[in-house]
């Protein structure tokens, strides 16, 4: 049962906010609140996470997940553009001749029939070099951390991550659920180029830069595997939704 | 095939973008004035997606190895045509025109007539490079798509599409649109959390070019905007047109070769009808922001299209 209310002007105005309220079912309790704005004439942005959150929940980032498969398999038949699963948001542009309210309403109703579930993704290991000559940062990481080297290795190594979403460039997946031990703010002077196959962590994430871009994130090893390849017929090697585990292929200390 | 005998930095094979894919963090890409390549096209005969060369900075010398039609569209470059004989008079053409070149031929396009803004060559059967995740344009940063993922060098040959009709026999050319420097937009998911000030200043405030403006985003300096209190967004998908404001205050303009997602306040978005303009605003110039609705945007939009329409019925005679 929803409780739709209109914050500040109409939802027709250039303003374009709006809010969906979820109530539960059995009492008068907030279940959860989704914001929708408007971007430019032809995108919307749903926004399904408290804005004060660090990171979306898990079970929510599924939801979405399953949200984009769902909106995926009818891409053509919406008019749909581009389909841009963010963090815990996602961002929807359609073709000039698709209604944004109606587009909207389907997204707002269809998201309390998602069920709580996982979406099937695919586990994929990427052998990483720790440390040495590329993973820079490593030392000082850990140390940041008050861990070892090794104890920073195995604790990045064992976690199974879950690819968020992609973007920044050509297949950067961004992987929640590293070890909070190993949470460090962005380096204060981003490098001007960091190498392609970087495995490299800030804040609650951990990523591998697929091409040689400047960054800000701490390098704490290689890999040789390709990230994104142009002419495939499946360019990003990571997809929304897929486990990723780092294997330790050598520790360059 | 087309052989580049002199250019200079920032030259690219562009078509109308790449869609579909930002998803996977692919950009864009694709011209920056879409209205003067389709015009272009049209005057050719091409598809309206068939890839162009977009020009920043000149000079640009092209031997044309095959007998070709070429238009210039965007800002004039003070470009000349010669039959490529050291002893040959040199002619000048001027962008909106047809001008029809033989094997042997060279067209040399010296510099913009206004630093800054941006002129497209288009080709009759368009510059054929490879089709690259479903567009012919150049991705900058990553290097791919466009000829071999990069800028032009001199040296490069570029290959020519075939062409099947003839380009219309037209005795007038199309004039270029010239840029009002007046962005029309509506306001964006984070207009709320700016100050009242803040807001009243992003629209009445005049904005000015940055020289660190590129294919990227257009960069503006003036009086910062402020946030009614500090602000920690999560990464969400942006889009070209977008106006976000990183903490120093001074609005980006997100356009082409933007990333996908990002993670800074966004205070409006540029309607589309208004986007060409980011290709000729130059620096020390200023822009304003007009704050409009959905139906004001959308009837530009469609307005742009009706345009393009009307100029593709008057080249085939149909109107």
């Amino acid at each position: 049962m929803y409780e739709r209310c209109v914050c500040g002007q109409d939802w027709q105005s250039a303003r374009g906010c709006y809010r969906l309220t979820v109530m539960n079912s059995d009492a008068d309790s907030v279940a959860a609140e989704i914001r929708v704005t408007q971007l430019g004439e032809d995108a919307l942005l749903f926004l399904f996470t408290p804005s004060a959150a660090q990171q979306p929940a898990l079970p929510t980032q599924q939801k979405l997940w399953q949200l984009t498969y769902w909106l995926e398999s009818q891409r053509d038949s919406l008019g749909l553009i581009e389909i841009v699963p963010g963090m815990g948001n996602l961002l929807l542009r359609a073709s000039r001749k698709t209604l944004l309210n109606t587009l909207r309403d389907l997204v707002l109703t269809h998201w309390p029939q998602l069920p709580e579930k996982d979406v099937p993704g695919r586990l994929l290991e990427i052998p990483v070099t720790y440390g040495g000559v590329n993973g820079p940062d490593l030392e000082a990481a850990a140390a940041q951390c008050g861990i070892s080297k090794e104890r920073f290795i195995s604790l990045h190594s064992r976690t199974v991550y879950r690819v968020y979403c992609l973007g920044f460039q050509p297949g950067f997946a961004y992987l929640g659920g590293l070890d909070p031990a190993l949470e460090l703010p962005r380096l204060s002077t981003p490098r001007l180029s960091v190498p392609a196959g970087s495995v490299a962590i800030a804040g609650s994430q951990t990523a591998v830069y697929p091409t040689n871009s400047p960054g800000g994130w701490h390098i704490i090893g290689h890999t040789e595997t390709r990230m994104f390849d142009p002419q495939s017929e499946h360019p990003s090697l990571l997809l929304t939704g897929d486990s990723v585990r780092f294997v330790i292929l050598e520790e360059a200390l | 095939m087309i052989e580049v005998l002199r250019c200079g930095p920032f030259t690219s094979v562009q078509d109308l973008g790449r869609f579909g894919f930002r998803h996977l963090g692919v950009g864009q890409s694709g011209v920056m004035d879409p209205v003067a390549t389709q015009q272009a096209n049209l005057l050719l005969g091409n598809d309206l997606n068939a890839a162009v060369l977009e020009l920043t900075v000149g000079p640009l010398q092209l031997a044309f190895h095959q007998d070709c039609t070429v238009v210039l569209t965007g800002v004039d470059f003070n470009t000349t045509i010669s039959t490529g004989k050291a002893s040959a008079a040199l002619k000048t053409i001027i962008p909106g025109q047809a001008i029809a070149l033989k094997a042997g031929m060279q067209i040399t396009l010296q510099r913009s007539s206004i630093p800054g803004a941006r002129a497209y060559v288009a080709v009759s059967g368009g510059i054929d490079v490879p089709v690259v995740l479903g567009s012919r344009s150049t991705d900058l940063a990553t290097g791919f798509g466009g000829l071999h993922g990069r800028a032009l060098q001199t040296g490069d040959a570029l290959p020519i599409g075939r062409f099947f009709s003839p380009p219309a026999k037209i005795p007038f050319g199309i004039r270029p649109l010239a840029p009002s420097h007046v962005l029309r937009a509506m306001p964006g998911p984070d207009y709320d959390a700016f100050t009242a000030e803040a807001v009243q200043r992003f629209w009445m405030q005049p904005w000015g070019i940055s020289h660190q403006s590129s294919r990227m985003g257009l960069r503006l300096n003036g009086q910062a905007l402020t946030l009614q209190q500090p602000l920690s967004l999560l990464s969400a998908g942006v889009l070209p047109g977008d106006v976000q404001v990183p903490p120093d205050g001074l609005p980006i303009v997100l356009s082409n070769d933007a990333q996908t997602i990002g993670g800074y306040p966004r205070i409006a978005s540029v309607i589309k009808a208004d986007l060409w303009q980011l290709a000729h605003l130059p620096p020390l110039t200023s822009v304003y922001f007009q704050p409009v609705t959905h139906a004001v945007a959308a009837q530009a939009r469609e307005r742009q299209l009706r345009y393009l329409d009307r100029l593709k019925a008057s080249l085939s005679g149909n109107e």
